[in-house]
């Protein structure tokens, strides 16, 4: 008895210690003064690049909606994947339904660490992991553009999550994992200005991997598998491998891959599809200087075999 | 001898129509659409000499190709499944599928009836179309490994 007495205790203890580390790592980290520091200003012209490179309206407009409706950033896209239904929220102008009262400190803590003003965690649907590569000044250009789309009101229902992910405080240790400013890939010295500007855009704003990267079960990105294609988080469909290795986009030029994101068509005259439509339609928003870079990073990464299981073809 | 050989020309159609596979109609009919929206893609960009005659012959194949696409014939029930990337979505949503259909192809005829005359006309109308490829396919096609 005493003996079982003993094991309890340390087993009470230890559960203990346990616990307090768990809650003490999984607080929410805001930036430091340092990188709030390099904000600067802010321009709604050089900003609206960002917006664009961002793909904010994919998730955050109105579902289906076009043309310049897609600039009303009420959210409401459910987003089902096998952690629960993610909601994007508004990001509207409107104070209260919107973000029409943040501060640009606010927007870049939501946007490199995953912070909410209230000091909450954001689930990483956002994608703060990749975001988190962002040069500060360029949060602070987003924001002067964002002042200049509408308010729109309107709150879109919460997420719908399963256990455990429906414990927002948890995602602090998800991000002691996977939150970095660090490149993913890194490039030697002397490597060209279009290539380095290219993995900007990619591993950063454009978050290009959080699709088209495998995850790993707690939902992290595989970084030894970086682009090479991924079974969808939506769906039962696969997100193509946009490395050079088998399966991927090996035989495309970069001129290819750069008219691709202008025109939406593949070199054999294949269609965009899927989430990729939206994608497409905001990379035609960028400038051809952007788009090749775009394409010179993803010729320059490491190849990969598919990321994703072969298809069994089904018999007829 | 008339009635025989009408006969066996119904017959013919008949089997042909049995044995025909909704799957690889769509598709071919897909392929030859990317195909000439390909060629009139690289005219639009200046890779191929702009022909107005030439052109318009392509626009009028793309039209052709367009008016053979029945939707109830190539998309029937229980054709989603085998070697497919048809969307479910395709039948759950048989009058969104068909109205997105029906836009490409008003949008290819608007273009064989405004005949481009040069290549900034032919690269609006490709614009047009090209978006409609992608609207369709957006919702409708999964992309498979």
């Amino acid at each position: 008895m005493p003996l079982l007495k003993k094991l309890v205790g340390a087993a009470l203890v230890l559960g203990g210690v346990g616990a307090v580390a768990g809650w003490l790592l999984s607080a929410p980290v805001r930036l430091d003064s340092e990188t709030l520091a390099q904000l600067g200003p802010g321009d709604a012209a050089r900003g609206k690049r960002i917006f664009y490179a961002g793909g904010c309206t994919s998730c955050h407009a109105r579902p289906g909606s076009e043309g310049e409706a897609r600039l009303q950033l009420v959210g409401g896209l459910e987003l089902k994947t096998p952690f629960g239904t993610f909601v994007p929220p508004n990001i509207s102008q409107d104070p209260k339904d919107g973000i029409g009262a943040w501060t640009v400190e606010d927007l870049a803590n939501a946007m490199l660490k995953g912070v909410s003003p209230s000091g909450e965690h954001f689930y990483p649907a956002f994608p703060y992991a990749s975001y988190a590569r962002m040069k500060p000044a360029d949060i602070a250009d987003l924001y002067a553009f964002l002042k200049t789309l509408p308010a729109v009101a309107g709150k879109a229902p919460d997420n719908s999550l399963s256990f455990p992910f429906n414990i927002r405080r948890g995602l602090g240790l998800w991000k002691r994992l996977y939150l970095s400013n660090e490149p993913v890939i890194a490039l030697a010295d002397g490597t060209p200005d279009p290539v380095l500007a290219g993995r900007y855009l990619v591993e950063g704003p454009g978050h290009c991997g959080e699709c088209h990267t495998p995850r790993d079960f707690t939902g992290g990105t595989r970084k030894s598998q970086w682009l090479a294609g991924a079974a969808a988080a939506e769906g039962s469909g696969i997100v193509p491998n946009i490395t050079s290795g088998e399966g991927g986009i090996g035989d495309w030029s970069e001129a290819d891959i750069a008219n691709y994101l202008e025109t939406g068509f593949t070199p054999d005259f294949d269609s965009v599809g899927g989430a990729m439509v939206d994608v497409q339609r905001n990379m035609a928003e960028l400038t051809p200087e952007d788009r090749a870079a775009i394409a010179a990073y993803l010729k320059a990464i490491p190849p990969h075999p598919n990321g994703y299981p072969v298809r069994s073809k089904p018999a007829k | 001898m008339r009635k025989l050989v009408i006969a066996i020309s119904m017959l013919s159609l008949a089997v042909s129509a049995a044995f025909a596979d909704p799957i690889l109609d769509r598709q071919g009919l897909m392929k030859e659409r990317g195909k000439l929206v390909g060629g009139l893609s690289k005219i639009a960009k200046g890779e191929a000499d702009f022909d107005a005659a030439a052109v318009l012959t392509q626009l009028q194949a793309l039209q052709v190709n367009a008016e053979k696409f029945d939707v109830d014939a190539l998309f029937p029930a229980g054709s989603d499944t085998g070697d497919t990337t048809a969307s479910p979505k395709i039948w759950e949503d048989m009058a969104g599928f068909k109205s997105a259909e029906d836009k490409y192809l008003a949008d290819v005829k608007a273009a064989v009836a405004a005949a481009p005359a040069d290549v900034d006309a032919l690269k609006a109308q490709v614009g047009t179309i090209g978006s409609d490829c992608g609207t369709c396919h957006q919702g409708y096609r999964i992309k498979k490994g």
